[in-house]
């Protein structure tokens, strides 16, 4: 996943634990391993682990399809059966390359799933995409889990207890039947306690961007960063051996005052310093970060790296509360904050990490993260009195990335980025 | 030596120059159709630039007598309009002679036939556009080289009927693309003689002729007073014409904005968004300016700017030009009329008939389907000047909505219909409040871009509540 032309050694080992987790997938019959399909917001990654079961993404290979130029083809295979052109672009990805034979990023083919698990339903295209493959692997066992939103900005004991409570009717008792396992909650403590490690980890690696300049790129090398905690690694010792090693080579940069990484070498001069909401797009993904890296905009914070958890507050798993904290992870995903909850973590992010502006990169196939971005601009702009810039994409649909357009609106913020720094600069003297 | 800043706004539609001195006053404006050669194109708005300037310059030395003598005003205004002629007329001939070897090198068996007919269109049409430029006669048509030449002689060949149809199209085709990119510099001080010579002998065909009573008093007042005196004028501007064709009009820096702006060939730093031109031309103009609507030929651009002038956010039609001006060229096309003629049918509309697309294309077959079941074109226009605003109204909301004061650029904002709709729709959804249109509202892009050379980009900032006299 790691494609930087500058390889550290975090970024081997990052590569090694995707390879081998996609080799064991390769051979899940042979060594007698069940395969759970889930999502990465609210994934349950240590249950999954707990009853020995090798987790699959689906959204994670539509993205990464995306970046080997392969999407437009499973888009079109997915449409060719009837999904409309409006349908998430993740969704008609994963089902064109399950039509086209399900092959995974390493050639090996993808095993069919024994279990798919959906344990937030924020997103409700999740379930449906679900449904839709429940009826391509009828011999899979669908868990659905309901994920209350924090409508009122909080997580009540009573959400936690109903979530509780179907894990322990529902997802446990369907675990152990597929997988013929016990369910372990000593084993689930033990990756509890290595989750908090990596996210206390991984809360201080996206905490240096405080330095100026930033020694890393919180949004474009960010999305290789939350890799393993996303993909099934929170809970191992080598996702915490992977973060305490990206975490030691970061210091160094900030030690030799090195900006971020690009692919195009380091980063010399940081211009500006920029908060980002929305995911990126995966299909240009490198001319996308090239037009920002180019200008000397450096990412400090992106919500996009809080998808598969946000531990910025200081929220963490918890060995002594297993399934209760598992149930608050759930509900405290990103796409599951109240919009006012995301306007503050924004905000917050703009003032911790000295950002000169705020951008929107809008998805037009993700509804549960584009809803809402316009107001929350308007209201950051307000609050923050901060220069603000929209532009839209989408996650792996070609079609959907007008680079000239794209490019003309990033020029253009940027120039007035430019212009607000001589203003400033003139009002200080 | 004075010094003088370029700015050149290469739009999809147009390209626009302008030309501010020391004190930001606009002296000179050139505009053309933007084509292949963006170049060329770049280079024809600035050339129409300078000459506009020299003839601001003479303007100024004569300044007394323009303002207390109608015939000076008339004269001045004239020898713009036949200044403009003399440059086509070079054009035509140019033109001409390329008509002929595509016709030359064609295939037919006929070519000698075709060959004849081209000259008899050219023998017809060449008095036509005389005529139209030296009385006046263009009205609100477009004044493009492109648009005129083509306009006359696609009549010429559909009068001269089918069987040379086919060779007589292609041969324009071929023909006009080429000349249109050729860039050709003119002696500003023989074509104004010449011009003062094909004035001086409409003033003398004018001395016999009677009032028609077709136009308002003070047209022939301006007339009567210009064609008994203009001997005075005529000698007044030849005792500066040698000094102001050969003063030195020193570019001392310029700056390129537009879409096309990256293909110009300027210096990087010479380069300028024009969403921050667009807005700091306009706010040069209406200091008070909060929120810029500039509607242009592809894209329609929503800006807020705070009291420098500087932009804060803003926000452009993606992916769709449904809203913009091309919208507009479509339709025209659809309904055989000339862009320039859209707005004031419009106006005559008694009501809005609804339009459903939101689609440029889709919103063709729509018209034709209204005409079909009796709908009147008025309304029919009126409604897709109403759809365009609408489109226009919903990215203002997206960018932050209207605040006081509110201004509206853009070549689209020349249209009076689209005008109306624009003020109807602010006042309903933002109430009462000041809203700016200037006749140089095209011009403001390449305005911006000219106060951005004149403070090498940035390093010095506009003052507050300063006016440019235009």
């Amino acid at each position: 996943m790691a494609q930087e032309a500058q390889k550290e050694r975090s970024m081997i080992l990052q590569k090694e634990m995707i390879e081998g987790l996609f080799n064991d997938l390769g051979k899940a019959k042979e060594l007698g391993k069940k395969v759970c399909y889930t999502f990465i917001p609210g994934n349950l990654s240590e249950l999954i682990r707990t009853f020995d079961m090798l987790p699959v993404y689906p959204e994670i290979n539509a993205l990464q399809s995306a970046m080997r130029k392969k999407s437009a083809s499973y888009i079109k295979e997915a449409e060719r059966h009837a999904h409309s052109e409006d349908v998430c672009t993740y969704v008609k990805c994963d089902v064109g390359m399950m039509m086209k034979g399900n092959i995974g990023p390493t050639g090996e083919k993808i095993p069919e799933p024994d279990i798919l698990l959906l344990s937030y339903t924020g997103c409700f295209t999740f379930l449906k995409w679900f449904e839709t493959l429940k009826r391509e692997y009828p011999n899979a066992k669908v868990i659905m889990v309901h994920t209350p939103y924090q409508e009122n900005a909080t997580i009540t004991p009573e959400m936690t207890q109903y979530m509780v409570k179907q894990f322990k009717e529902e997802v446990i008792p369907q675990m152990e039947a597929v997988t013929g396992i016990k369910y372990d909650e000593g084993k689930l403590k033990k990756m509890l306690a290595l989750s908090k490690e990596s996210e206390d980890l991984i809360t201080k690696i996206f905490d240096t961007t405080k330095h100026k300049p930033s020694p890393i790129d919180a949004y474009f090398a960010g999305v290789y960063y939350i890799g393993p905690i996303n993909i099934g690694f929170r809970g191992t010792q080598e996702a915490v051996d992977y973060y305490k090693e990206l975490y030691n080579e970061i210091q160094e940069r900030i030690r030799l005052g090195l900006g971020p990484i690009t692919p195009e070498g380091e980063m010399k001069e940081e211009k500006y310093r920029l908060v980002v909401e929305g995911p990126p797009n995966w299909t240009s993904f490198r001319e996308f970060w090239k037009i920002f890296y180019d200008m000397g905009a450096v990412i400090v914070a992106s919500s996009y790296t809080k998808v598969g958890g946000v531990y910025d507050m200081g929220w963490r798993h918890d060995p002594t509360r297993p399934l209760e904290s598992l149930a608050e992870y759930c509900m405290n995903c990103y796409t599951n904050l109240s919009i006012p909850q995301r306007i503050d973590l924004l905000s917050n992010c703009i003032t911790e990490y000295a950002a000169d502006g705020y951008i929107t990169n809008s998805i037009k196939s993700c509804n549960s993260f584009s809803a809402g971005q316009l107001g929350m601009m308007r209201e950051i702009e307000d609050r923050l009195e901060v220069p603000v810039g929209f532009i839209e994409s989408d996650l792996v649909d070609p079609r959907y990335f007008s680079y000239s357009n794209i490019k003309n609106r990033l020029e253009s913020y940027f120039q007035m980025l430019e212009q607000r720094k001589i203003i400033q600069e003139k009002e200080v003297v | 030596m004075k010094k003088y800043y370029l700015g050149i706004d290469l739009g999809s539609t147009t390209s626009k120059a302008v030309i501010i001195n020391e004190n930001d006053e606009i002296v000179g404006r050139g505009i053309t159709n933007t084509r292949a050669n963006y170049k060329v194109a770049a280079d024809i708005a600035r050339e129409e630039a300078i000459y506009d300037a020299r003839f601001t310059l003479l303007s100024n030395k004569i300044k007394l007598d323009m303002e207390s003598k109608p015939e000076f005003k008339k004269y001045m205004e004239d020898i713009r309009t036949v200044f403009q002629y003399q440059q086509f007329k070079r054009r035509m001939e140019s033109l001409e002679k390329m008509l002929n070897k595509t016709v030359s090198e064609f295939s037919y068996e006929n070519k000698n036939a075709i060959a004849n007919k081209l000259v008899n269109i050219i023998e017809n049409i060449r008095p036509q556009i005389r005529n139209e430029f030296i009385h006046g006669n263009l009205g609100s048509k477009n004044q493009f080289f492109r648009d005129i030449v083509s306009e006359k002689y696609n009549a010429e060949v559909a009068i001269i009927g089918k069987e040379f149809y086919e060779p007589l199209m292609l041969a324009f085709d071929k023909s006009i693309t080429p000349v249109e990119n050729e860039m050709v510099q003119y002696n500003f001080k023989e074509l104004v003689l010449e011009s003062m010579a094909v004035l001086e002998e409409k003033y003398q065909g004018l001395a016999g002729k009677q009032e028609d009573g077709s136009k308002e008093d003070w047209y022939y007042a301006e007339l009567n007073a210009v064609k008994d005196n203009y001997k005075n004028v005529e000698f007044s501007l030849r005792e500066h014409i040698e000094a102001i064709a050969s003063e030195d009009i020193h570019i001392a820096k310029m700056v390129g904005t537009g879409y096309g702006r990256a293909l110009l060939p300027f210096p990087e730093d010479c380069i300028k968004s024009e969403i921050l031109c667009h807005a700091f031309g306009a706010h040069a103009v209406f200091p008070n300016t909060r929120t810029v609507l500039d509607i242009g030929g592809q894209d329609t651009k929503a800006i807020q700017v705070d009291s420098h002038g500087l932009v804060t956010s803003f926000h452009m039609n993606d992916r769709c030009a449904a809203g913009c001006g091309r919208y507009l060229g479509y339709i025209a096309d659809e309904f055989g009329l000339s862009l320039n003629e859209l707005g004031p049918e419009a106006m005559s509309a008694t009501k809005e008939t609804t339009i459903c697309s939101t689609c440029t294309v889709f919103a063709g077959a729509e018209v034709k389907e209204l005409l079909h079941n009796g709908e009147q074109r008025p309304n029919i226009l009126a409604g897709l000047h109403k759809a365009i605003v609408q489109r226009a109204m919903s990215l203002i909301a997206r960018s932050g909505g209207v605040k006081n004061e509110f201004t509206f650029t853009g070549g689209v904002a020349r249209n009076q219909a689209v005008l109306k709709y624009v003020k109807q729709m602010v006042k309903e959804s933002y109430g009462e409040l000041t809203m700016n249109i200037h006749t140089d509202s095209i011009f403001m892009g390449a305005l911006g871009g000219a106060m951005f050379a004149r403070r090498n980009i940035s390093a010095d900032l506009p003052q507050k509540g300063k006016t440019i006299a235009a």
